[in-house]
This record gives structure tokens, sequence and C-alpha cells, in this order.
């Protein structure tokens, strides 16, 4: 059965890959959309085989019917001018999902006194799902804030503390991966207290919150952008801590392809990346 | 799971990076939008990670059982609605004079 789910990834990767091709043509856009949408279906079909045994089938459908249920109505009937931050909305959801899935890891280890099938914490799971936890919750936080400033719901001017605000993220980005490390040294003595992992989840996301509030609406597709690369690295990291290639390739292909992206967008329009990150001057700063 | 085996997912990871840069080297500004929308709905992905949580764990605690839950959810609502709102966002664009050329079932 492993042989099948695997044999079904495969073919889930080529369909990835080949929709993506499709979907950065004009012509062939619709088509690469619904090709990479039967990839997905794949993979989920074989994940579906690859726990049929578990005991949570309850759970699980009812996860997936509320998941349609939510999922369908705004993507439908969003109006074409709010599609942006319809999309940031999603992919905020993604980068929550990827935060919840490490910290489920968390608790069902035990604070990752063992890891995987091994009895014994194996390090770089735990780094891939610190870093994991510290990316998806950015993301989302950050996701949520460009939904909020699209939607007009927050003012789309810069939000800032000023002089204190670079500083202060990195404070923030420190203090988010010395409780990751504090997670990982736990772990190797029989299981890191939850607290360590609060820190990181508290940190990631305040720090999340205030990379994206400083950066004015005229700039929120770019971050959308980013943050939608980043989402795809953190689904990789947790691919790597899941032991799952299916996450890892479809993740790390939205990684790499999202990053050439964001910087596709900012040269559009003129801009540079580091410049609307560490910018925090809104839209009306000079870029570059 | 051992080093071996990480490492193997590692070199993986690698490879679908370069598979990454390769796709997307040249993209028409126009679709700038529906390709960001589009690798959305593809790390929707991690759904996978909550079914496997939710499906390896064999008598999850509650808070376990939320948090999966929760996860599965938001996975869900990535993948159905980025994939249903990228398909939206190309049927306006292929609708506009000019621009139809083909594909006119979907």
């Amino acid at each position: 059965m492993t042989a099948l789910v695997y044999g079904l990834y495969v073919i889930a990767f080529a369909l990835f890959i080949y929709g993506l091709m499709g979907l950065a043509g004009p012509r062939t856009a619709v088509r690469g959309n619904l090709v990479a949408a039967a990839g997905m279906a794949v993979a989920v079909a074989a994940t579906l085989i690859s726990i049929r045994e578990t005991g949570n089938w309850i759970l699980i459908i009812a996860g997936l019917v509320v998941g349609i249920v939510l999922g369908i109505p705004p993507a439908r009937r969003v109006k074409v001018t709010a599609m942006p931050q319809l999309v940031a909305l999603f992919n905020g959801l993604g980068g929550g999902t990827v935060a919840l899935i490490a910290f489920a890891e968390f608790l069902e280890s035990d604070g990752f006194s063992h890891t995987g099938d091994s009895a014994t914490p194996v390090l770089a799971i735990i780094i891939a799902s610190v870093f994991a936890t510290i990316i998806g919750a950015l993301s989302f936080w950050g996701s949520v804030v460009a939904f909020l400033k699209l939607q007009e719901i927050l003012p789309g001017r810069s939000i800032s503390l000023g002089a204190v605000q670079q500083p202060m993220n990195l404070v923030l980005l420190l203090v988010a991966i010395a409780a990751g490390v504090g997670v990982g040294i736990g772990s190797a003595t029989g299981g890191a207290p939850l607290w360590w992992f609060v820190i990181v989840l508290a940190a990631a996301s305040v720090l999340g919150l205030t990379v994206v509030l400083p950066i004015g609406g005229a700039d929120m597709p770019v971050v959308i952008s980013l943050l939608n690369a980043l989402t795809g690295l953190s689904a990789a990291a947790a691919g790597l801590a899941l032991n799952n290639v299916a996450m890892i390739v479809a993740g790390m292909i939205v990684g790499a392809s999202g990053t050439i992206l964001t910087n596709l967008m900012a040269k559009a329009m003129n801009r540079s990346i580091p410049a609307i990150v560490a910018g925090g001057f809104g839209a009306s700063s000079a870029g570059g | 799971m051992d080093y071996t085996a990480f490492l193997t997912n590692v070199a993986i990871l690698v490879l679908a990076g370069f598979a990454g840069f390769a796709v997307i080297s040249k993209v028409p500004n126009t679709l700038h939008t529906p390709l960001m929308s589009g690798t959305n709905a593809i790390h929707g992905i991690v759904v996978l990670g909550a079914l496997i949580v939710l499906g390896t764990t064999p008598e999850p605690s509650l808070l376990m059982q939320i948090v999966g839950f929760v996860a599965l959810v938001f996975g869900t609502v990535n993948v159905i609605g980025g994939f249903v709102v990228t398909d939206r966002m190309l049927s306006m664009f292929k609708a506009k004079p000019g621009t139809r050329r083909e594909g006119e079932r979907s």
C-alpha cells in the first residue's frame, strides 16, 4: 500500500509542475489551474489511503466538509476587486495550518521527546518543526493584516512605531529562535515544556503583525506574494518534519516559484523587496 | 526516521526548489496575480499534514482533536478556495476582448 501511496504522490508532482507551467502562460492558464487541482485531488486521495486504518474518520470527514463549505462560497462570490485580499486570507489559513500541525506534533510527542518512528528525538526534525512554526505563524498573522488593510478595515497607510520598529522586529525574531532552541534542548531531556513552544508561536505571531503593519496598501500585492512564498517554505519544512514527500515537493515548488514571482511583481512596480519589507514608509516613499 | 532518510528528503527538497525556479522564468505582468493565487492553492498541500496528524494519532487528547480539526479546516479552505478563486480570476481574464482564442469550454 505504501508503494501505491508513493506512486500516486509521483503522479501528483507531475500534475503540479505541469499545471504550474500552464499557469505561467496566458493561453494555458485555465487548464493549468485545473491540472494542478487534479494533482491536489490525487495527493489528498493518496493520503487518505495511507491513513485508512485511523479511528478518527468522523473528525477527518467533518473537517473536510466544513472546510469545503467555508471555502467555496467566498471564492465564488467575491468581487473581482476584492480577490487579492481573499487570496491573502487563504494564504494565511495555509500558514496557520502549518503552525497548528507543528503544535499538534509537539503535543503528540510530549514535547518532541520522540520524533517520527524513532524513540529518541532527531534534532533535524525538531529544527524543521520549529522553522515551520515560526514561518507559519508569521505568515498567518501577516496575511491577516494584509487582508484587513486591503479590505480597508485597517487603514491602508503605514502603521509604524518609527525608529524602534526594526530593532523590535529583530528582537522578536531572536526571541522566537531562542525559544526554538529551548524546545530543542528540552526535547533532549525527555520533552520540552509547553510554554517554550507557546513562546515560539507568540513571538512569531507578533512578528507577523509588526512586519506587515508598517507596509503601505500599495505595496500589499508584493507582500502577499512574499508571504505566499514563505507559506510554501513552511509547508516544505513541515513535510520534512512529517516525512511526507508530497508536502516537501509541492511546498518547495511554491517557495521557489513564489520567490521569483515576488521579485517579478516588485520589478513591475519599480520597487525592490528589501525596500518594501524594511521600508515601513508606506507607498509614498521612493522605491529602490 | 534517521538522518539518511532525512537527507534523502533534503535532496528532494533542493531538486523541487530548482524545478520551481525553472518553471517560473517568464510570466506576463497580467498573469502575476492569478499565478500568485494558483501557487497559493498548491501550498494548500499542507492539508495533507493535517490529515496525517489526525490520521496517525491513535487516541488524540481533546486539545489535539481541536488543534488537528482546526488545522484540517484551514487547510481545506486554502486548497478549495484557492483553486476556485484562481479559476474565476482566469475566466474573467479570458473574457476580455481580444484575448479570446481557445478553451471556450470551461
